[in-house]
């Protein structure tokens, strides 16, 4: 039996489709098609490291080989002693003293890029977000600007945004893979990050710690759009009126209905983090609920059953579910209400 | 005296036997067992994680249901499985390797399994009784405190139960090691096995207790109203993971370096040269484990330490590789020159080759602080300590075992069988875990229920869970192979590898006693030495003599249960303080028990000479 | 030679708790053990230091402690200390009485100890309201002591069990290391109150 030659070519086998595999991945959402400064900061250190890693793999892996194929037992060899030989001074050194220096080639770039992505120069005259994880949606409040939102938040290309994040429950982490690395949202104390952006577009963010039943389903956006449209999108969200009429019938009634059941806990324009998301601009959203497809059954059945769809979260105890005050024909007209709440011309569109 | 009685006994006294043994091999055979036992148990629970994220959107589990099975493969594979396994191999093999009788503690021994097999039953009742813990195996806070039901309380107590046995045994093996050793026996001259078996039980003895603390604390959080790592009262959750990290860091490095030895004692022994080396090998050994405690917070480089302490600790990780490399160079360079015969135990070493070092590679990788944002709780992190544990640990027991099976069960595994299991594992292993690392920086965060459709991560998870069942029928095609072998398998004499370390110069399985004189170490590889000089066996120390042994007992089962009593009632008084009456009988029957063990005198029992020389002539 | 007799030699060893085998490996492994319970409490000294401020709006350190009561208990404690040394080394002069005698000191001082911190927790929980549940650096600190008070209390059951258990037969080759081991986890708890009386009490009435 070969086994050499097998795990030769499994192991071929595993890079080809390494590299089959490294090109796909979704785009604004994979690491390895950095479109933001901190995610391609540390696509370098990735970069770097891998390509020493992969001589030390290459030199290890040449000499086993070489070492199975010239020294394996030969028929009639059974019996044979090899010399014993107890080590080798020069070579000890040679195999401690280079791992030592390409080490350092991968340590220098680490250094400095981890103190660069925690730096706060330049923070004051930034924009900065206050982040908020809760089990399992996020909230954005823009510092200074009286404007709170959830799910989705908008950000200038080419600007370094500061983010302040705190939990609301229990630890989650921020990590937007194509724009920055993550970073824990503690219950304790405030973590400060920033985010740019390279290029327009909807990035998928994803909570990264383990925060309960419907961690896995904790997605957020980052939209990122033009300086002039997010100045637009600023000037829109700060003269929302809250209590505006709707036009249809059917969403003037879902706001009444919306008004008695769901106000409670859903906040209407710039108001602090709540128990649920803000809703301000849910006509805009991109996804309900972070992850459900935004068509208006989906909302009707969401408000009707909100546990099917995202298990352990805090509507499920929304006290409408259980007084029956909800039923099929009021979920499908908050549903007009809410999908008409487009306080901005700038939404997720604009950012494609 | 107990050897008349071993003629003809009946299935309720051998198991009064295994209850009250003290004997090592015996305690290693048990350890096996239930080590492997729950080893099959997180290979389930691992199969549904598995099966319910083969496509997108699955509802395969509930979202709750999944967490608690990643929570409990998690935790039984490290306590419950790897450890034990590793603790099955220690027992076996190192009073073996330094030419002792016994080891240091026979009792404790004893009581350090039977804690570790109750807490582990505890932690596994949670299943039947409410549900599962399901803040993943690292529990962090406050996901962990405020989870509802009991299934934390039963992580905390279990894991609190089981690790005080680990320690205990830790403390055992080093005295052992230290006191027991056969005359000429140095420290530069024991067997790299019983040096990684030594120093791991360093690892157990500094570590355990950051853990025994933080399991205190989160049991007062969440059973006593304290508000260690509650925010609203001042308490901050980053001290747990701190705590636990402390613990967990050193943890991985007492999983893996007793695989390390076994592969040290495999490569020298299959290709029929002595280590390569050694100093540096047992150099490295040292140095990986004191490195071991000043990594930890490299687990942490997300939570907000900020620069300085993650560059501290990036660079205190990428010193690691320096021994970890010496290691590797010192095994391709002890297979260089060599006669190397590949049979199922050195199939397993040379596996554990390339596997080891891609872990190792993407450890480095998982160093560099800046680069950690990303991969940090993503699959590539899932990955990479597979390869490491998978790759490294489970391959160094799979190795390990087919090793030292004759000497533990006096039959040889199947070779055939072997080998079938090494590669339907081998070939399982990297399919399942090689793609996770592309998933993980594709943006699959860990501990997922599900991943959306139309995100690019179908392909890599259909292939991960294929790869999976791989490795389910390599672990069973093992399964047949003990099964076989115990029935109808080759007989091993007491040298079947033509091995060079004391363990080889005794019969397989050895009698209770192990060594009828004590043997006179001449050398590193003393079996090698003597056979190499035209002798046949081992040069005895002392002259054939009365041996003392340990009696047998009962109470380190008792005061387990005790123990595992009083788990329950810590956890129920929670609703009703009358359930504080189990609290009371079981901690009443482990300190009733420790008063007697305390008072009633134990001076152990004498083989006589004449005995042995029956048996000698037999 | 039986092993009674082997136990009780005509003459003992200057060191009886390391005469035989078992002794040695009893006196290593339990140094072994006070390695990893100095893990214990650093652990507990480092959650206690990280949480010492967090009081959440309640009594702080120098608003609860004082030095006085402190002083005596860490005097008591520091005396046994020095009881057990006599008690060990009367033991290697073969002395059994007065080892006792010794011993029994070591025991009173350790429950006049006891006693006072009972006093200690009794006082801040009655008198000033705070409690394990009234805030992270409550938790902290009653952990921190009551771990330390627990050790104190297995320290004296186990002294007390090993006087009682020897009484009558006096001092041999088997009990002499389990007297000693008590004897050093006795100065390991006096060792730790030295740090709590230094991290916990002065430090919190700075």
């Amino acid at each position: 039996m070969k086994g050499w030659m097998g795990k030769i070519r499994t192991l071929s086998l595993f890079g080809f489709m390494a590299i089959i595999l490294s090109g796909c991945g979704r785009e604004n959402l994979t690491a390895l098609v950095p479109k933001g400064y901190g995610a391609e900061e540390s696509f370098k250190v990735i970069l770097i490291s891998i390509a020493v890693m992969t001589l030390v793999f290459i030199v290890v892996m040449t000499i086993y080989t070489y070492v199975l194929i010239r020294y394996r037992q030969k028929k009639g060899q059974e019996n044979m002693i090899p010399k014993q030989t107890e080590g080798n001074k020069a070579l000890e050194v040679v195999w401690t003293v280079i791992p030592i220096l390409l080490l350092i080639i991968i340590a220098v770039p680490t250094l400095t890029t981890t103190y660069d992505l925690a730096s706060t120069e330049g923070k004051e005259d930034a924009i900065n977000v206050n982040v908020t994880g809760n089990q399992y949606w996020w909230h954005f409040e823009y510092q200074g600007e009286e404007i709170q939102t959830s799910q989705d938040m908008y950000i200038p290309v080419g600007e370094k945004i500061y983010l302040t994040m705190r939990s609301g429950d229990v630890i989650h982490s921020f990590w937007v893979p194509s724009i920055s690395g993550k970073m824990d949202v503690n219950p304790e104390n405030d973590n400060v990050m920033y985010i740019e952006a390279y290029e327009e577009g909807v990035y998928y963010g994803k909570c990264a710690e383990l925060c309960g039943e419907s961690h896995s389903l904790m997605d957020f956006k980052i939209v990122a759009v033009s300086q002039e449209e997010y100045d637009q999108w600023v000037t829109d969200m700060q003269n929302v009126d809250p209590e505006a009429t709707p036009e249809s019938t059917t969403a003037q009634e879902g706001q009444e209905l919306f008004a008695n059941s769901c106000l409670s806990c859903h906040a209407i324009g710039s108001s602090p983090v709540a128990v649920g998301p803000n809703l301000t601009n849910f006509g805009e959203r991109s996804k309900i609920a972070g992850v459900l497809p935004y068509e208006k059954e989906e909302l009707v059945e969401w408000i009707l059953d909100p546990e099917s769809k995202k298990p352990g979260n805090k509507m499920s105890n929304a006290p409408y579910l259980n007084d029956g005050s909800i039923g099929e024909e009021e979920a499908d007209k908050i549903a007009d209400y809410l999908m008409q709440l487009k306080p901005s011309e700038i939404t997720t569109k604009s950012a494609e | 005296m107990s050897n008349s009685i071993a003629q003809n006994r009946s299935f309720g006294a051998a198991m009064w036997d295994y209850l009250t043994t003290v004997d090592h091999k015996k305690i290693g055979i048990m350890y096996l067992v239930a080590g492997g036992f729950f080893f099959l148990l997180g290979g389930l629970e691992a199969m549904a994680i598995r099966w319910q994220l083969i496509k997108p959107e699955n509802d395969f589990v509930s979202a709750g249901f999944y967490n608690e099975l990643i929570t409990m493969h998690g935790t039984t594979m490290i306590f419950l499985a790897a450890m034990p396994l590793i603790f099955a191999l220690m027992n076996a093999v190192v009073p073996l390797q330094i030419g002792a009788r016994d080891v240091a503690f026979p009792f404790l021994n004893s009581l350090g399994f039977w804690l570790f097999l109750f807490g582990g039953i505890l932690l596994n009742c949670s299943w039947f009784l409410g549900g599962a813990p399901d803040a993943g195996w690292t529990a962090y806070a406050p996901l962990s405190t405020i989870s509802p039901g009991e299934g934390v309380d039963f992580y905390v107590l279990g894991l609190q139960i089981s690790g005080a046995g680990t320690l205990i045994g830790g403390i055992n093996f080093l005295v052992t090691i230290v006191n027991m050793r056969a005359p000429g026996m140095t420290y530069m001259r024991m067997p790299l096995f019983t040096w990684t078996a030594f120093i791991t039980s360093t690892l157990i003895l500094f570590a355990f207790p950051a853990l025994t603390v933080g399991l205190f604390l989160m049991m007062f959080d969440r059973l006593f109203g304290s508000g260690f790592f509650d925010a609203s009262m001042g308490g901050n959750s980053v001290i747990w993971e701190h705590l636990f990290w402390i613990f967990g860091h050193p943890e991985v490095y007492i999983l893996i370096l007793p695989a390390f030895g076994v592969f040290s004692d495999v490569f020298s022994t299959f290709s029929k040269k002595r280590l390569f080396g050694y100093t540096a090998m047992v150099f490295a050994t040292v140095l990986i484990g004191f490195l071991g405690f000043m990594v930890w917070a490299h687990h942490m480089f997300t939570v907000g330490l900020g620069p300085a302490a993650n560059s501290i600790f990036a660079v205190a990780t990428m010193a690691i590789a320096v021994p970890t490399g010496i290691k590797i160079f010192n095994w391709l360079f002890t297979l260089w020159g060599g006669n190397i015969k590949i049979n199922s135990a050195m199939l397993w070493a040379l596996g554990f080759i390339p596997s080891f070092t891609l872990g190792g590679m993407t450890g480095v990788m998982l160093a560099a602080a800046s680069a950690d944002y990303q991969y940090h709780d993503s699959y590539f992190v899932v990955a990479h300590f597979h390869y490491v544990i998978v790759g490294g640990v489970v391959f160094g027991i799979f190795s390990g075992l087919h090793y030292w099976w004759p000497k533990m069960f006096g039959r040889i595994l199947d070779e055939t069988l072997g080998k079938i299991t090494f590669w339907t594992f081998f070939v399982g292993f990297h399919l399942t875990f090689f793609i996770q690392h592309f998933l993980g920086l594709m943006g699959m965060p860990r501990r997922y229920w599900v991943y959306l459709e139309d995100q690019g991560l179908d392909f890599g998870n259909l292939i991960s869970t294929i790869g999976a069942f791989f490795m389910a029928i390599g672990a069973i095609v093992f399964l047949y192979n003990v099964v076989i072998t115990s029935i109808k398998g080759e007989k091993a004499g007491a040298d079947p590898w033509d091995g060079r370390t004391l363990e080889w110069s005794i019969p397989s399985p050895p009698p209770h006693y192990n060594f009828t004189q004590t043997p006179l170490v001449r050398g590193l590889d003393p079996l090698w030495i003597e056979k190499s000089e035209g002798r046949k066996g081992m040069t005895p120390a002392e002259p054939l003599s009365d041996i003392h042994m340990p009696n047998g007992s009962i109470l380190p089962f008792v005061m387990s249960l005790g123990l595992f009593i009083a788990g329950f009632g810590f956890i129920y008084q929670k609703y009703d303080l009358a359930w504080l009456s189990l609290v009371f009988i079981g901690m009443g029957i482990l300190l009733g028990s420790m008063l007697i063990r305390s008072l009633k005198d134990d001076l152990g029992y004498h083989i006589h000479k004449e005995d042995l020389e029956k048996e000698a002539r037999k | 030679m039986s092993e009674h007799d082997v136990l009780n030699p005509k003459v003992m060893p200057h060191d009886p708790e390391r005469a035989t085998l078992e002794g040695k490996n009893k006196f290593l492994g339990f140094w072994f053990f006070l390695g990893g319970e100095t893990v214990l409490f650093a652990s507990l000294f480092g959650t206690y230091l990280a949480l010492r401020n967090s009081t959440n709006g309640g009594m702080a350190s120098n608003e609860l402690f004082g030095l006085e009561l402190v002083f005596i208990m860490t005097m008591f404690l520091l005396t046994s200390s020095l009881t057990s040394v006599y008690a060990m080394y009367h033991m290697k002069n073969n002395d059994f009485k007065k080892m006792q005698l010794w011993l029994g000191i070591t025991v009173a001082l350790g429950f006049a100890f006891l006693a006072c911190e009972l006093y200690e927790f009794y006082h801040y929980i009655h008198e000033y309201e705070f409690t394990f549940r009234s805030s992270a650096f409550g938790s902290a600190f009653y952990t921190l002591v009551g771990f330390h008070g627990g050790h104190v209390v297995f320290g004296l059951m186990w002294i007390l069990a090993l006087m009682f258990r020897n009484a009558k037969r006096g001092l041999n080759l088997y009990n002499a290391p389990k007297f000693y081991v008590a004897s050093l986890y006795w100065h390991f708890i006096d060792v730790v109150w030295v740090f709590i009386f230094t991290v916990v009490y002065l430090m919190g009435v700075l």
